[in-house]
């Protein structure tokens, strides 16, 4: 297939000198190399840096505090590919692993935001085409009527070929109370799909460990099926009040010296308290803070200046219900 | 005789490797893949059986020739192609379209000559396995798959 010569972004008509068009994709054709001799000698560091492994794990590492055995898995997968490629170069067999992964852990703990930059991450490692994000819930895979839910799962699958389908909460796939549930269907769907197009997407079920626990023994074809399971810690202190710092600056707040304290001691005590989600509730803190500052804001009235909006202070944490006994079971967290 | 229709008509058939890569250009362009078949191969049957939907909203060529397999395997017999649907605005019609799987034996077209008044003479083309009923038009081979380029 030759290429086209520049065509125009859009119609038919013939292209204007002086106004290229984008530069078309290529689409890759390019041959195989010959296998390498078996005494040839490959630098490992340099191939490395050649694929900017270390660049990627660095910003995953700058990206997500604390995650120490998520991180760890990461950059195994990382090795196993860059070996891989090598073991091909010399003409060895080399079969792509199996990637679909189980991210289980307490809420908060960031399983669905590193599902999203997974699919980045194999994109840049050379593992999937295009690596973009599909997203989907029970909801998206079953249908509401006997012969709805194939269709509706196989369109799914098809939307997330060559990148990553994350399954939030999978364990809603399977309703063991009820003998007719479509769900099974989209399970044995995606089980098929698993298997015959695992070089195509990666599969990435989400959820709290328990539940995931009783959907894989009652599921044990999607259990072997899935070749990495990864546990989210839940985080400590420091990484909670790293978490806090990162947040407050792509948000272009600071805080004051005093109110940093203070905001140290509300996390202990929060963490103590029932309904805690690591990061999540990290971010309504953050968001509460902000409705504070800008109420007293408002209050003070008179002349402001820049750091006045970006300046969180003590009284505006002290505020908090948290130190004054925190919330009573049963409520609601939104006014903590 | 060999039937050639759409872009590519003239080149040998595309192998599952060149389809996946034209189907990955229409993608990366935003055109909507679809995969269509007939056994009416007329050239001016412009309208071919859909198989299933155009596929919107794909980024990668997998889903796509899953869907063209799939059609190849239940239609033996039938002419398929890929159709790319560019929606933008301006042009709103098809970018692209090519033949991917075609039946094992085709017989061709015949030239009809009609006396009209005046000694007129008015010409058709009327292909062989029109005559018979929808369905079994071609020989019940597989259609012959891209790719097994044979001579």
């Amino acid at each position: 297939m030759g290429a086209p010569p520049q065509p125009a972004p859009r119609g038919f008509a013939m292209p204007r000198p002086g106004a290229p068009g984008p530069e078309p994709p290529q689409p890759g054709a390019e041959g195989t190399p010959p296998p390498l001799p078996p005494d040839a000698e490959v630098d490992l560091a340099a191939q490395e840096q050649a694929l900017r492994i270390a660049a990627l794990l660095d910003r995953l590492d700058a990206e997500f505090v604390g995650l120490a055995p998520v991180k760890d898995r990461v950059r195994e997968v990382a090795a196993l590919l860059l070996v891989d490629r090598l073991r091909r170069d010399y003409g060895l067999a080399s079969s792509r692993p199996s990637l679909h992964m189980c991210f289980t852990g307490a809420p908060g703990t960031g399983k669905t935001t590193l599902a999203a930059r997974v699919g980045e991450l194999l994109r840049e490692l050379g593992y999937l085409r295009t690596g973009q994000l599909v997203s989907v819930t029970r909801d998206d895979l079953v249908g509401q009527y006997v012969g709805h839910t194939a269709p509706k799962t196989k369109e799914v699958l098809k939307r997330a070929m060559g990148g990553v389908l994350l399954i939030d909460e999978a364990y809603y796939l399977y309703r063991p109370e009820n003998e007719r549930d479509y769900g099974q269907e989209a399970i044995e769907i995606l089980l098929q799909v698993m298997e015959a197009h695992r070089e195509d997407l990666v599969v990435i079920l989400a959820g709290y460990a328990d539940r995931m626990d009783v959907f894989f023994r009652s599921n044990p074809g999607m259990a072997s099926r899935i070749a990495h399971h990864i546990d989210f810690p839940d985080f400590t202190l420091d990484e909670l009040l790293l978490i806090a710092e990162q947040m407050l600056e792509t948000e272009q707040y600071r805080m004051t010296g005093e109110a940093r304290e203070a905001f140290g001691e509300y996390v202990r005590l929060r963490m103590a308290q029932p309904r805690f989600a690591n990061a999540r509730s990290i971010r309504n803190a953050i968001d509460r803070l902000r409705l504070r500052q800008a109420r007293r804001l408002v209050a003070a009235g008179g002349v402001i200046a820049r750091d006045d909006l970006m300046e969180i202070s003590a009284a505006d944490v002290r505020a908090s219900r948290v130190f004054r006994g925190g919330l009573g079971p049963g409520r609601d967290s939104s006014g903590e | 005789m060999r039937i050639t229709q759409g872009t590519f008509s003239y080149l040998p058939d595309l192998t599952d490797d060149e389809i996946a890569a034209q189907i990955g250009y229409a993608q990366a362009r935003g055109w909507a893949v679809a995969v269509e078949f007939t056994d009416d191969p007329h050239p001016r049957n412009v309208l071919w059986e859909m198989w299933g939907l155009p596929m919107f909203g794909l980024a990668d060529p997998a889903g796509a020739m899953a869907e063209m397999h799939a059609c190849r395997a239940a239609c033996p017999g039938h002419y398929v192609r890929v159709t790319a649907y560019d929606a933008s605005l301006g042009r709103q019609t098809t970018a692209l379209s090519f033949i991917v799987g075609r039946p094992a034996e085709e017989p061709g077209f015949r030239l009809d000559r009609q006396e009209s008044a005046d000694r007129r003479l008015r010409y058709t083309l009327h292909p062989y396995a029109a005559d018979r009923p929808r369905g079994n038009r071609y020989a019940d081979g597989s259609s012959q798959q891209n790719g097994a380029r044979a001579g």
